[in-house]
């Protein structure tokens, strides 16, 4: 028995520690489709904002390598001690118990490492956290269970809802629990500021390919923000749970040139002139 | 039974009296452990219904269990399924958080072996112990009625996740009377623990055996002394963090409401500070256990026992002031998400020397693979992971991009799932046969092993892929891109069902096959006072006391 699980442990330990470097790989490699998951996707998706690709590079080349390693080496030194040390290779175990320089080893080293982490991620947290200037400032509040918008009075501050488009009316080229009927439009290259504020429950405004996440919280203004610098439409979710319909709250988002935003919002103000009456009544009745 | 007395003769209760009424300690770890065996199946039940629904895109298993369940109009089965869900994945959190890791392991493993490690005869205040297991029943009743009423408008139960974030766990979400049932039923349980953590702290202070200083006390009973002040120190704030919501949703009260001066965040953060140190209450006593378990099979003395000791310490302190951590995208300001941050990536120092303790009292011993030792190095390889994903999440930074997604869900589940879960079948195949005094078959305890790890791995690995692609936590349907990692999931969690079966196989056929276990199964390794004992031991144990003598650590 004993040696039949040493022949398993020498085999096992090359297996998966190809297997590690395979998925770590697959990490690292960028994924295909814009904006939408990709199907079978191992890693973060194509990013398209600064503060995104900070993330995508904090992630990929400095967490991703630092957890593999640990874990990896974990591993070895079990599959080591379990070769090593079992009761065929070493019936007469040692007494050794204590052994101070290894001690304050194995203290120090982590702390160094938490240490070298730390420097980029607090840079990347103030990045994300601290707004710049912003050219346009986009209310969305969330709803159970769709989002509205609202633009601000000099872009035509005008409102909308944004629902998901049900399975049947979907088009060919719409993607399921993703397409909604009324997308968020914002230049491209501007820096777009996003208020979230809720109308009942909590909601979480988020969308993977800008690195963008914030809560929805009653009584409260949230802000966060994000330059997208590549047109397209990018999808996101409600991440916060919010009830029934919690998975079928889609955000989507087109960046688009600014000749094209300009006429998009001309005939948004025409389209949803009348829109914003219904909402400040749904307000109301929240508040009570 | 070698050691029985005269004293056994008229105090010991029979039939279903002795354990209704049983203040012994061994009896009521029993029953703890049958509560925790019935609440483990359940939740684990609901995680195979949930994998089921997740297995691929479209919402399929559910709108026929609700209408299975509660027998609801086929024209509304739809909406009740989506709720259904909901009710699912929280009650699958609650019950595997209260109903079973914290009875298997601190009621029943605790209950049974911190008196004896520690040469007590009992626990310091026995009537007390069968309070705390007979209000964990009446709270386990309590939580299962919340099922069968109302919850959201014209839905059953309620469905707003463990963590209970008001709005939705208030009037505005849950009208119905379903949340109060749970409510009542996390004071109860509150009370419970309050109960039992004092009665651990009682005993591990007052009746240790003569000769067994604090630094001579097994790692079980540290992680049992820490275990029991974070709950003494973490639990009252829950019961008013939950009594704020009570009267918010029964007598006007507007702890929780902007609208009159409230605030949502408030719940979160005392919710929180409870909630933390609560999954280290769950981990901790694992902790303890991997210590004995490496060390016997090793046939050597724990390494470096105190920093082992003063580590668990240490992540009990340090847990319990990094709650906010939950709460990086509730909009909190810039410095206190650097503080939360900072705070929590120092918990995995101590989490780093336990680790690496445990792989030196591994280097040089003379390692026996019996069952118990595969399943402890288990642990530690799926705690490394859980808790290296922990690192990454504990980044506010990174956090904004993977919180409330599937990578979460796969950390807290490596830690929990794979982690808490495989301490308990280690102490299960350490302790059963000093509990019940017969051996089981350790070969097939290998097979529950192999295909619970790989099945496992399989389940939660690729969670992390489809949380890195966005996939949020908490959703009944996901977009098709979504569904190769999820069908390898599911697989997973088929394979894990198939071991669970093994398990209980592997524990009726130790009970019909009777093969006496001896005082000490386990070598020369088997160094703390249980094993000193007789298989099972004495219905009273160490009417005399023992006498701990030398230098050495436990």
């Amino acid at each position: 028995m004993l040696t039949a699980n040493r022949h398993i442990i020498r085999r096992a330990a090359p297996t998966a520690g190809a297997l590690f470097l395979v998925f770590w790989f697959a990490g690292v490699a960028a994924a295909g489709a814009v904006g939408q998951p990709e199907a079978g996707g191992v890693g973060l998706p194509v990013m398209v904002t600064p503060v995104g690709q900070e993330t995508q590079a904090f992630y990929n080349g400095v967490l991703l390598p630092i957890i593999s390693f640990i874990a990896l080496f974990v591993f070895a030194l079990l599959v080591y001690v379990g070769w090593r040390f079992n009761e065929q290779t070493n019936p007469v175990p040692s007494k050794l118990t204590h052994h101070t320089g290894l001690e304050i080893t194995w203290t120090l080293i982590p702390v160094l490492i938490l240490l070298f982490i730390s420097i980029p991620s607090f840079r990347l947290l103030a990045h994300q956290v601290e707004i710049p200037d912003a050219k346009v400032t986009i209310k969305a509040t969330g709803n159970q269970w769709y989002w509205s918008y609202r633009y601000p009075e000099d872009q035509g501050g005008f409102a909308f809802d944004s629902m998901m488009k049900p399975e049947a009316d979907l088009k060919p080229g719409d993607l399921r629990l993703l397409a909604v009927d009324n997308e968020v439009v914002v230049p491209v290259n501007e820096v777009v500021k996003v208020q979230v504020v809720t109308n009942d429950v909590i909601h979480s405004f988020a969308v993977p390919a800008f690195g963008v996440r914030i809560d929805a919280i009653p009584g409260r203004l949230n802000e966060t923000w994000f330059k997208a610098e590549t047109e397209g439409v990018y999808y996101g979710s409600c991440t916060n749970i919010c009830g029934k319909d919690h998975a079928f709250m889609p955000i989507a988002v087109r960046v688009v040139s600014h000749e094209k935003y300009d006429e998009w919002l001309a005939e948004a103000t025409v389209k949803f002139a009348k829109a914003d009456a219904p909402l400040h009544v749904a307000a109301d009745q929240a508040r009570r | 039974m070698a050691s029985s007395t005269t004293v056994d003769a008229h105090d010991r209760p029979r039939g279903l009296g002795r354990f209704l009424f049983s203040t012994n300690h061994k009896d009521i770890g029993t029953l703890y452990i049958i509560v925790a065996l019935i609440g483990g199946l359940v939740g684990f039940l609901m995680s195979i219904a949930i994998r089921a629904e997740l297995t691929h895109p479209g919402i399929t298993i559910f709108p026929g269990l609700a209408q299975l369940l509660h027998g609801v109009d086929p024209a509304m089965a739809l909406d009740a399924g989506k709720d259904l869900y909901n009710v699912f994945i929280t009650v699958h959190g609650v019950i595997m958080i209260f109903f079973f890791v914290m009875p298997a392991l601190i009621g029943g493993f605790a209950n049974w072996f911190i008196p004896i490690m520690i040469g007590a005869p009992d626990m310091a205040f026995p009537r007390l112990n069968l309070v705390s297991l007979w209000l964990l029943v009446g709270s386990l009743v309590l939580a299962v009625l919340s099922l069968f009423v109302e919850g959201a408008p014209g839905m059953h139960g309620f469905s707003g996740g463990w963590t209970f974030y008001p709005p939705l766990s208030a009037n505005l979400g849950s009208p119905g009377p379903a949340m109060d049932f749970v409510i009542l039923a996390l004071h109860l349980l509150g009370a419970s623990s309050i109960l039992g953590s004092i009665n651990f702290i009682a005993t591990i202070f007052n009746m240790r055996a003569p000769g067994m200083t604090l630094h001579k006390m097994p790692l079980f009973a540290w992680a049992i002394l820490v275990t029991a002040f974070l709950l003494v120190i973490t639990l009252p704030v829950l019961a008013g963090c939950i009594t704020m919501l009570l009267t918010d949703r029964n007598f006007g009260t507007s702890f929780y409401d902007p609208a009159g001066g409230g605030d949502p965040l408030l719940f979160q953060h005392l919710f929180w500070f409870f909630g933390h140190p609560e999954v280290y209450i769950l981990i901790l006593p694992s902790f303890g256990i991997i210590s004995h378990v490496v060390s016997t099979f090793s046939k050597k003395p724990v390494f470096g026992y105190l920093g082992m000791a003063y580590a668990m310490v240490a992540i009990g302190f340090i847990g319990s002031i990094v709650w906010a951590h939950h709460m990086f995208i509730v909009g909190m300001s810039l410095n206190a998400q650097r503080y939360f941050m900072f705070a929590t990536m120092v918990v995995a120092v101590p989490t780093g020397i336990k680790i690496f303790s445990w792989i030196a009292t591994m280097w040089g011993g003379s390692i026996s693979f019996r069952a118990p030792m595969i399943w402890a190095m288990g642990f530690i390889f799926v705690f490394t992971m859980g808790g290296v994903t922990g690192v990454v999440l504990a980044n506010a930074s990174a956090d904004r991009q993977l919180h409330e997604t599937q990578y979460l869900v796969a950390h807290f589940h490596y830690t929990m799932s794979l982690g808490a879960v495989f301490a308990i079948f280690t102490a299960v195949y350490y302790w059963f046969p000093k509990m019940t005094g017969y051996l089981y078959n350790e070969t097939l305890s290998k097979v529950h092993f192999a295909l619970l790890f790989i099945g496992i791995n399989l389940t939660f690995f690729p969670q992390h892929f489809l949380g890195l692609a966005g996939m949020p936590r908490r959703y009944i349907d996901y977009p098709d891109a979504f569904e190769l990692w999820n069908v390898w999931s599911s697989i997973g969690a088929y394979i894990s069902a198939v071991s669970v079966i093994i398990f209980f196989y592997v524990i009726i056929d130790a009970f019909v096959r009777r093969r006496a276990a001896g005082a000490n199964p386990w070598g020369v390794g088997a160094t703390t006072l249980e094993w000193t004992l007789s298989s099972p031991p004495p219905f009273h144990q160490f009417q005399t006391l023992p006498r701990i003598t030398g230098s050495g650590h436990q």
